[in-house]
């Protein structure tokens, strides 16, 4: 059933990451992957993990969420980590008996082992983002974060009025599909047989209802928005301030020590990559 | 022998997830041929879920539907078959209308039968007439109509398919009060002329009231009563335990019965009057009590 497809991951809590400054946990959360990639040893990389894990843990999120966040890039951590098993450099571990070229060494052992902790860290930071942070929340505060590109002239409040607008609607469109197409399945349409041709003929008793509902709802949301004298970002106030606690500055400070100790890594000890 | 009828038909979603609910409840009922029934219940009882299995747009978790006493189920592939002997007309059917003209949009359901263009248009047309949609309206956009021709020839799209019983969920949301006397009057009149059976879901009482012969009450996923209009609207008291209630004219007469005059509980005003009539010439009716 198209109901089942769920977008969007927020899921509601109180813990402190939740609690957090949107924004800050955005420019956070650049910080942690951008020095995910400065981490080049596993001495600098242990110090983002064990950052990481306490980030996860604090956030109240069961594991299992993130394991199945996981689950959905399983690929290409195994397609890069293979990849990287034949480039490398140092002493030969396996060789291919067919194809001399393909050799196993145990520096390419150890650069799959350390780009696979990158990808799978990359994706568990970025979704302690999705997941502790609602939609609403998401687009406020990349509105404030790109206030400065208004001296461009980009309209940055018209841009994310529209993205939650469009997040606010997914969920009303997809239940509109479900009942148009029950309507038409009830009059006999045949949406799962035939060839490619004849099924995207069977989407047009379901697609001009759903274009025709959707102009309908846009018209009606315009004129409510209207009626209560909406007029773009100009002097417009916001009902939920965007507030910086202590809880923000400590997390600022927090992360600035271990990617502190992260740069310490980075010079005192050799690179993992070889 | 039941036209339609549920064995312990039960309906759950989301099996197998922490947000599983079920719906429907080993409900178990049949329809009568060429009766008129009606079904009642608050929202989230059911009743929506309940009528969806019955076409065969969602398959029972358990439990099974027979159409002339047989399991739709059967043979999965011929469920389309279902759905034209069991017409379904949803809430708002207005929103599923898409083609260029109305008449083209009634023969969906027929040509989806795999009638021919003649047949499909003289079964659009005679359908079109039973709903009360002007001929010359039959070849204009169906987006040109007003709200209540929409609904109409929503209607009329399901009706040529000639199907043995019609299912309409609430099909008079929306209308003003003259629109849904004449909807309900010529799906009525329908009923009669065609002889099928016809299936009303209403929040309406005063609608199933006048139209229904048969009542099924559904409340928190069970049929919980199944029996004549009449029957079922005397039990008001319990009626108004699951967030029901009765017709306003049958809840007058309860309430005159439970002080212990000798009425009964009529569902029309017209019978009402009938039953008032006696008590004000004895002159039992006192004030105040």
């Amino acid at each position: 059933m198209v109901r089942d497809i769920t977008l969007g991951q927020y899921i509601p809590g109180k813990s402190m990451i939740h609690r957090m400054d949107p924004r800050v946990k955005i420019a956070l959360t650049f910080v942690f992957i951008i020095f995910l990639f400065v981490a080049s040893n596993f001495q600098g990389i242990a110090l983002m993990i064990a950052l990481m894990l306490a980030v996860l843990a604090l956030s109240g999120v069961p594991f299992g969420q993130y394991f199945r966040s996981l689950k959905a890039i399983i690929v290409i951590v195994l397609f890069t980590a293979v990849l990287n098993l034949f480039y490398g450099s140092g002493t030969v571990v396996w060789r291919c008996p067919f194809f001399p070229v393909m050799q196993i060494t145990d520096g390419g052992i150890g650069n799959a082992v350390f780009i696979s902790i990158r990808i799978i860290s990359l994706i568990l930071f970025s979704s302690v983002l999705t997941f502790t942070t609602s939609p609403t929340q998401l687009t406020d505060a990349l509105e404030r974060i790109m206030k400065p590109l208004k001296v461009l002239h980009v309209k940055v409040h018209e841009i994310s009025m529209m993205m939650t607008i469009a997040l606010r609607f997914v969920p009303t469109l997809l239940e509109e599909t479900d009942k148009i197409m029950s309507a038409q399945k009830a009059r006999g349409a045949d949406l799962e047989s035939g060839g490619l041709m004849q099924r995207i003929r069977a989407l047009v008793p379901i697609l001009i209802p759903l274009f025709v509902s959707s102009f309908r709802r846009a018209y009606d949301l315009a004129m409510a928005m209207e009626c209560r004298c909406y007029h773009g970002g100009e002097g417009r106030t916001r009902m939920k301030q965007l507030h910086m606690t202590r809880l923000d500055t400590a997390a600022i400070v927090c992360t600035a020590v271990f990617c502190a100790g992260v740069l310490f890594c980075v010079f005192r000890f050799p690179a993992a990559l070889r | 022998m039941f036209v339609l009828e549920t064995k312990d038909l039960t309906y759950t979603y989301g099996a197998g997830t922490p947000f599983q609910k079920t719906a429907v409840d080993h409900v178990s009922f049949g329809i009568e041929k060429g009766e008129f029934l009606g079904i009642i219940g608050h929202t989230g009882s059911g009743k929506s879920t309940l009528i969806q299995t019955l076409n065969g747009l969602l398959r029972p978790t358990s439990g099974s539907v027979l159409l002339k006493g047989k399991d739709i189920w059967a043979e999965p592939k011929k469920i389309r078959s279902v759905r034209f002997q069991v017409g379904m007309v949803f809430q708002y059917p207005e929103h599923q209308l898409f083609e260029e003209t109305v008449l083209k949009d009634i023969c969906f359901g027929p040509g989806n039968m795999g009638l021919g263009t003649e047949e499909s248009e003289a079964r659009a047309r005679q359908a079109a007439k039973f709903v009360g949609l002007d001929e010359d309206l039959l070849n204009q956009s169906p987006f040109e109509l007003s709200g209540g021709q929409k609904r109409r020839a929503a209607i009329a799209g399901v009706i040529a398919m000639d199907p043995d019983v019609l299912i309409l969920d609430e099909p008079t949301a929306g209308l003003d009060p003259q629109g849904r006397d004449r909807l309900l009057e010529q799906i009525s009149q329908y009923h009669k002329v065609r002889g099928s059976t016809v299936v009303l879901v209403s929040h309406s009482m005063e609608d199933i009231a006048r139209y229904a012969d048969r009542v099924l009450v559904m409340n928190k996923g069970k049929a919980v009563m199944l029996d004549t209009t009449e029957r079922v609207f005397a039990r008001g008291r319990e009626l108004e335990g699951m967030g029901l209630r009765v017709p306003q004219i049958t809840s007058i007469l309860l309430y005159l019965q439970e002080k212990g005059y000798p009425v009964h509980p009529v569902l029309t005003v017209d019978e009402a009057v009938e039953e008032l009539r006696p008590l004000l010439k004895k002159g039992r009716v006192r004030h105040g009590s």
